[in-house]
């Protein structure tokens, strides 16, 4: 016990100052985020809505009188019961998929465009960078205005080739095609700024030398240029993930008050279950807590195998 | 890749200037329809193919007799506090976890990384509850907190990257000259880290600004609305006023577009910096 003590006044005195400097951060994450988090996940064991949850009317309280149900939301929402967790999280595992290899094979098929020596190369990608500058609410309603039914431009457009007008935001399949469309505009300048950064810090001798022993350009680009890319494709791979997974005002605003709610994601769906109706909220910690689990789990995987390639090479 | 120095052929020149041709019109066309029909007048987009009838009107009518002003004012405000709070706080936890080796700073950074995928819908709840208790829904001060939530982790992650590209001899010289842990990070190493601080802070307001969310739910009057919240008042359910919301599109586009051009660079090499070095 002695020795306990002994090692942690030893440790403070030597960190002391490292502490000191990290002590704000801390202090505001655990308010803003360690507090809400650890109520969230409380609140994710009862069965807490608008009607039972305490509040202040006036000069009354009125005190809660929701129930802890412990394992019972879980319950409901990971055995079927609920009804709508499968379906959805299908639907946002083939968004994310989607999106993601979308926003990387454009990207990189227009970066390795952009990183050839050619006239109006910087023009070129300045106007490519353009839909990253839009936010992505005001995206979100320009293509609202696009998909229009009778009176969008896609219509229009279509029209003049002789097709019939297309409900792209009321059809359950073609809204989800027109969602991905949206986010995949708006995605593709970041992946394409930062594949290019790592095209061209691979060495042109590589490539010199890999023609040289007569490398096809196919094989030029397996051997040469795709491992040159790991360390920086594995970083932008896991954060097009991590947001295109919680990717809420593309969804939210295109899809609007338009359709069913088929082409939801989880988080979206999460976000209407506590705010619209009867406020559910403890369904909605629910779903809160099982995404953030998910995207744990994904992203420890994730780190796990690219460390595992790595040792492997 | 031209890299064996040979001159490419006339067609392999041709393909690739109209894929990438091709490739601007897509990303162009939503911006520049958007622009046309601004500035067509309030029916203007109910026929999107003409290019006729150019009027400021919706401009005159969006700047006088809206309060996209107001709202701007407030999205500059909170994002503008946002920044701040998150760039400053941050700033010196991120010095410490570049520089120093402390018990936790592990586990600091993976919560940094971790934080960064909190889904909204998380905290939503109970930062609803929590506001409301404290009375700070419906107030910037309430949002800004709010966005903390999200801005600090990032600006620390962000910080701690670009703190790690300036040589560490620099803090071998400042402590030889007496300086304290903090004068270092304060007086040698602030000072050389602007690019840095100002591309953070700039991703930070540009996030706070066109947050959806959480302003949606917390800001219930129109005057402290913010402009994600107020624009979805321009096309509701009841209202579908495409002029006013696409000259304010323009007018949000911008500014942001312009600072965009200048921080876009510096930007993607700090959100990569974690990756490149493993």
């Amino acid at each position: 016990m002695r020795t306990l003590f002994a090692g942690v006044r030893r440790s403070f005195s030597q960190h002391w100052y490292a502490w000191a400097m990290v002590l704000p951060v801390v202090v505001v994450l655990a308010v803003v985020i360690g507090y809400p988090l650890g109520r969230g996940i409380f609140l994710s064991f009862t069965n807490a809505n608008e009607a039972n949850l305490g509040r202040t009317v006036g000069d009354f309280h009125v005190p809660s009188t929701y129930e802890f149900v412990g394992l019972d939301n879980y319950w409901q929402v990971l055995s079927g019961q609920e009804g709508s967790f499968y379906p959805r999280l299908g639907w946002t595992v083939v968004w994310t998929a989607s999106c993601v290899i979308l926003h990387y094979s454009i990207a990189l098929g227009l970066a390795m465009l952009l990183n050839r020596e050619m006239r109006g190369r910087s023009l070129y990608r300045v106007l490519l960078i353009l839909p990253w500058a839009v936010p992505a609410f005001v995206a979100a309603f320009s293509w609202r205005l696009m998909y229009n039914t009778d009176v969008g431009v896609l219509n229009s457009l279509i029209g003049l080739l002789g097709f019939g007008p297309v409900d792209w935001l009321g059809d359950p399949t073609l809204q989800k095609v027109a969602v991905i469309a949206v986010n995949t505009w708006l995605g593709v300048p970041f992946m394409m700024v930062a594949l290019l950064g790592g095209l061209q810090s691979i060495q042109r001798e590589l490539h010199e030398a890999a023609a040289m022993d007569g490398a096809s350009p196919w094989d030029r680009f397996v051997h040469v240029t795709l491992p040159g890319l790991r360390p920086i494709s594995s970083t932008v791979i896991l954060l097009g993930t991590i947001w295109t997974f919680n990717m809420f005002p593309v969804i939210y605003l295109v899809i609007g008050h338009a359709g069913g709610t088929e082409s939801e994601i989880l988080v979206t769906y999460a976000y209407r279950l506590a705010f619209q109706g009867v406020r559910d909220y403890a369904g909605s910690a629910t779903y809160g807590v099982i995404i953030l689990s998910l995207l744990l789990v994904f992203a420890s995987v994730y780190r796990q195998s690219l460390k595992r390639q790595e040792v492997r090479l | 890749m031209n890299t064996l120095g040979k001159r490419r052929s006339a067609r392999a020149s041709v393909a690739l200037h109209t894929t990438l041709c091709l490739a601007v019109l897509c990303a162009l066309f939503p911006i520049v329809f958007i622009l046309l029909v601004s500035l067509r007048g309030e029916r203007g987009w109910t026929d999107p193919l003409a290019l006729e009838g150019f009027t400021a009107s919706n401009y005159v009518h969006l700047l006088t007799r809206t309060e996209f002003l107001l709202w701007f004012a407030n999205s500059t405000i909170v994002a503008g506090l946002t920044m701040v709070i998150g760039v400053t706080i941050a700033a010196s936890a991120g010095y410490a976890a570049s520089r120093m080796r402390f018990p936790g700073r592990g586990s600091l950074m993976w919560s940094f990384l971790v934080f960064q995928m909190f889904p909204v819908a998380v905290l939503i709840v109970p930062l609803y509850n929590i506001l409301g208790t404290l009375g700070l829904l419906n107030s910037h001060g309430g949002l800004i907190l709010t966005y903390c939530s999200v801005s600090v982790p990032f600006c620390a992650w962000m910080l701690k990257s670009y703190f790690d590209t300036i040589p560490v001899s620099l803090d071998e010289a400042g402590q030889v000259d007496g300086l304290t842990p903090f004068g270092t990070f304060w007086r040698l190493i602030v000072p050389l880290a602007k690019p840095g601080l100002a591309v953070t802070g700039f991703y930070t307001f540009l996030t706070a600004w066109s947050e959806v969310a959480f302003a949606t739910q917390f800001m219930s009057s129109e005057n402290r609305y913010t402009l994600a919240v107020g624009l979805q008042n321009f096309v509701g359910p009841h209202r579908a006023e495409w002029g006013l919301m696409t000259s304010a599109s323009v007018l949000i586009m911008i500014p942001a577009g312009i600072v965009f051009f200048f921080a876009q660079k510096h930007l993607v090499a700090g959100l990569t910096a974690g990756g490149t070095k493993g």
